[in-house]
């Protein structure tokens, strides 16, 4: 079967069950309620005083009385720096656990390991919302027998409204709590910023342990997770390294590559009706996306423009132009850099927010869906503006979804910036290797070779070429970008579907196939 | 109006990358270096990179002016033979000391463009003073000849000629800067100012380029391309310039239907060297002086 993208998906996936395809970026959410059951939180109960505290993660998961099959969720708030999914998988598979279905908000080089653990059984399913380094590597090459779903931070959520991630165990990182179990990340030596990822898991989990190396007398304060919903709480010597949180991506980059992307990126949204007083925006936290940020905060600066709200990812520039006023507030689901961490824990207006608040489609008015400018990275775009930010060009599985899909579909202006090339290979392909992002919700791609605006908003695309920006056809832009580099050659892939990539409202909008082994 | 040389973007010859998207960074002039920037040993390979670099890629319209060795070296007239027929926008000579320097060029070019049916005006001539001999002919140069377009402060081998310290201030080559500024303006061609070697010194940038706009320079060179911007903010005139420039070139118009010479505007005297830097301006700023 073809979905609307022309995207060849199978009606049924083996170790996912009957597919259902993209029909449009808009197209399920139009009926205004969802059709799929949603499933209630578990009922849970305590006596009075009943003691949560144990002395090893081992020994809470042991109480959890883990068993084959089970699912157990993780979030990615420690990026690079976590300790903790890796230990708690070491600990199932000690405990002898097989057909483990892993559900994490999302997967990093920090996961590694995880390979072994796939290849004893231990691990046979997998939901995140990315997957890089080896894993990635090792799952593109067809290591699991069952696909790995791929959803976006929106997606997520609705996938586990619906039951179809239903957590049996859900293990929470934080770098502060207390003894029943109120937590969060905003403070403490492995202070990691918001919890926003892990706050649905702990409302929906069977059980839910707090693992922290920063236990504070009751209460904890602020309450990213709420000790009604936690079971058990552990005290470990360390839950990661918060210096590789950041990852080396929330600088503001060098690159006059970058900078003259980003530069073009600012113009594009200065000019495109949507930058005045009270507008709401949002910026990736890697290269070029990140610096779009530094030309609107001088932009801002020069023509006395104050926004509403920040959004998403925050990074410590973020946190700056909080702080010299130019935006009202910041919704902060997950946070990039250490800094971030006290500015949410002190400032009233820079606010932690859930996923579901953040970018579920399914509820009654997610942040998404209020944001006017959202600026987004890609690994490479296509002729009809669909977006991959999941696969790399040697078709391995290195990137994440993330929120690109739902912050594409929910703002007023989607601004995509990346180079026209990278190394020898072409970033503007006539097709994309993996659809993530539909081309309908992406208006403007920016390389250094200049802005193509989507030929379905001709007014926004009339604005730019009043203002003097080089508008080119983005075919035009693919077939210099071709003549510089050439056609790659194809990636050789067989039939075996090693991941299935949702959009948010939960329809397959592609599939990627196992990389045939090279010879 | 004269093509704008704000900046002039010093590209390595023997750099693929920077070659493909040297058009892409804004400046209003490239060039691609096959002189200083490359070692010896890559002399030959430079040269044929730039020479497809200046068949296939788009410069998106920013001059490209392409910087060969000098004839004295045994590169130099290999530079001109391979280069000429592309035809970029200019040729840049460097250490351009005396008159004949020049002329040996302007022979050597045009027999190659007779060779291949070049007009001898369709390829413009860049020098550079780099050494204090330079300096000291500049204004003979200067006036050689009509292709001659643009004449560049050399300013690393100039304190290494004059055996000076380079220092942030361009003390020690102030004179030669004022020098050079006066025989190009004197012969109505552009002056291009010396790089600003400290990429990561933005502010030091700046205040140099302000100085070198106020000496009566046309632009600078510059080695990377996040001077640009800097650059182009420090040459290109403000909103309140703008609108100064157009209320004198507006009035002038009108007093002049009427025979008036000197007037005023906002009660200072305008004449004809202040409607000249008015018209100016506007042209910066893409202004159409006949819409006025």
């Amino acid at each position: 079967m073809k979905n609307s993208l022309n995207r060849n998906i199978p009606d049924f996936i083996n170790g996912i069950g009957k597919t259902d395809p993209f029909t449009g970026a808009w197209n399920k959410l139009k009926k205004g309620w969802m059709d799929e059951v949603t499933i209630s939180p578990p009922n849970k109960a305590k006596l009075p005083h009943q003691k949560k505290l144990t002395e090893t993660l081992k020994e809470a998961i042991i109480k959890t009385s883990p068993k084959d099959g089970m699912t157990v969720s993780f979030h990615h708030h420690l990026r690079n720096g976590d300790y903790i999914l890796v230990k708690a998988i070491e600990i199932l598979a000690e405990l002898g656990i097989k057909n483990i279905t892993l559900a994490s908000s999302s997967l990093n080089n920090s996961h590694t390991k995880l390979v072994k653990y796939i290849k004893d059984g231990t691990i046979t399913k997998i939901w995140t919302s990315g997957i890089r380094g080896e894993l990635g590597k090792a799952i593109s090459e067809g290591i699991m027998e069952n696909p790995v779903i791929i959803h976006s931070h929106g997606g997520r959520v609705r996938a586990i409204h619906t039951g179809k991630i239903s957590i049996d165990l859900c293990i929470i990182a934080a770098s502060s709590a207390d003894e029943e179990g109120n937590a969060n990340g905003a403070i403490g030596k492995s202070a990691f910023g918001s919890l926003g990822y892990a706050r649905i898991d702990s409302r929906y989990s069977k059980q839910v342990i707090i693992v922290t190396d920063n236990l504070v007398e009751f209460p904890c304060f602020p309450l990213s997770i709420q000790q009604n919903f936690v079971d058990y709480v552990v005290k470990v010597d360390s839950i990661g390294d918060p210096t590789k949180i950041a990852s080396g991506t929330t600088r503001i980059t060098k690159s006059p590559m970058d900078l003259r992307i980003a530069k073009l990126a600012a113009d594009v949204i200065e000019n495109s009706g949507y930058f005045k007083n009270g507008f709401s925006f949002q910026v990736g936290a890697g290269g070029a996306s990140l610096a779009v940020a530094k030309f609107i905060r001088k932009k801002m600066e020069d023509k006395e423009i104050k926004g509403s709200f920040l959004l998403g990812g925050v990074t410590s520039y973020g946190v700056d132009m909080l702080n010299e006023g130019l935006f009202k507030t910041i919704f902060d689901v997950q946070s990039f850099d250490a800094e971030v961490s006290s500015s949410l824990y002190n400032n009233k207006n820079h606010i932690e927010i859930s996923a579901s608040l953040y970018a579920n489609p399914y509820n009654c008015g997610c942040m998404t869906n209020k944001l006017d400018i959202v600026v987004l990275g890609a690994l490479e775009v296509d002729v009809d503006f669909n977006v991959n930010v999941i696969t790399g060009s040697k078709g391995y599985l290195i990137g994440a979804s993330g929120g690109h899909c739902d912050t594409a579909s929910g703002a007023e202006l989607t601004v995509v910036v990346c180079p026209s090339f990278r190394g020898r290979i072409s970033t503007i392909n006539k097709r994309v290797d993996t659809i993530v992002t539909p081309g309908e919700s992406v208006d403007v791609v920016v390389t250094e070779r200049g802005i193509c605006v989507n030929p379905n908003k001709p007014e926004l695309e009339q604005l730019l070429v009043n203002a003097g920006l080089n508008i080119r056809k983005i075919e035009d832009l693919q077939k210099e970008v071709e003549n510089i580099v050439g056609v790659p050659n194809t990636i050789e892939r067989t039939n075996k579907i090693v991941a299935l990539i949702e959009y948010r409202d939960g329809t397959a909008i592609d599939v990627v196939r196992q990389l045939k082994p090279v010879e | 109006m004269r093509q704008k040389r704000r900046t002039m973007l010093y590209i390595p010859g023997n750099n693929p990358a920077m070659l493909i998207h040297g058009g892409t960074y804004g400046a209003d002039s490239l060039l691609l270096d096959l002189e200083d920037s490359v070692a010896l040993e890559q002399k030959d390979s430079a040269r044929i990179l730039v020479k497809n670099v200046l068949k296939n890629i788009n410069f998106y319209g920013a001059e490209v002016c392409v910087r060969i060795n000098h004839l004295d070296t045994p590169f130099g007239m290999e530079d001109l033979k391979e280069i000429i027929p592309l035809k970029p926008d200019a040729i840049r000579y460097p250490k351009t000391e005396t008159i004949d320097d020049l002329k040996r060029l302007v022979t050597v070019m045009e027999e190659i463009e007779d060779q291949h049916n070049i007009s001898h005006d369709e390829i413009k001539i860049h020098i550079m003073i780099e050494t204090a001999l330079g300096v000291q002919n500049v204004f003979e140069i200067a006036k050689l000849c009509h292709r001659l377009d643009a004449i560049t402060i050399g300013g690393q081998d100039l304190t290494a000629d004059m055996n000076i310290k380079s220092t942030k201030d361009g003390s020690g080559i102030d004179l030669a800067r004022k020098m050079i500024v006066m025989a190009a303006k004197a012969n109505k061609i552009d002056a291009i100012d010396t790089v600003f070697v400290d990429i990561d010194d933005e502010e030091g940038l700046r205040r140099e380029t302000e100085k070198s706009k106020n000496l009566g320079f046309t632009g600078k060179a510059v080695i990377n391309p996040r001077q640009i911007d800097i650059v182009h903010e420090v040459y290109t005139p403000t909103e309140q310039e703008i609108r100064k420039a157009y209320k004198i070139y507006k009035e002038f118009k009108i007093k002049k239907k009427e025979g008036i010479g000197v007037f005023a505007v906002d009660g200072k005297m305008v004449d004809a060297p202040v409607v000249a830097r008015a018209k100016y301006t506007l042209q910066l700023a893409h202004i159409n002086l006949q819409e006025i």
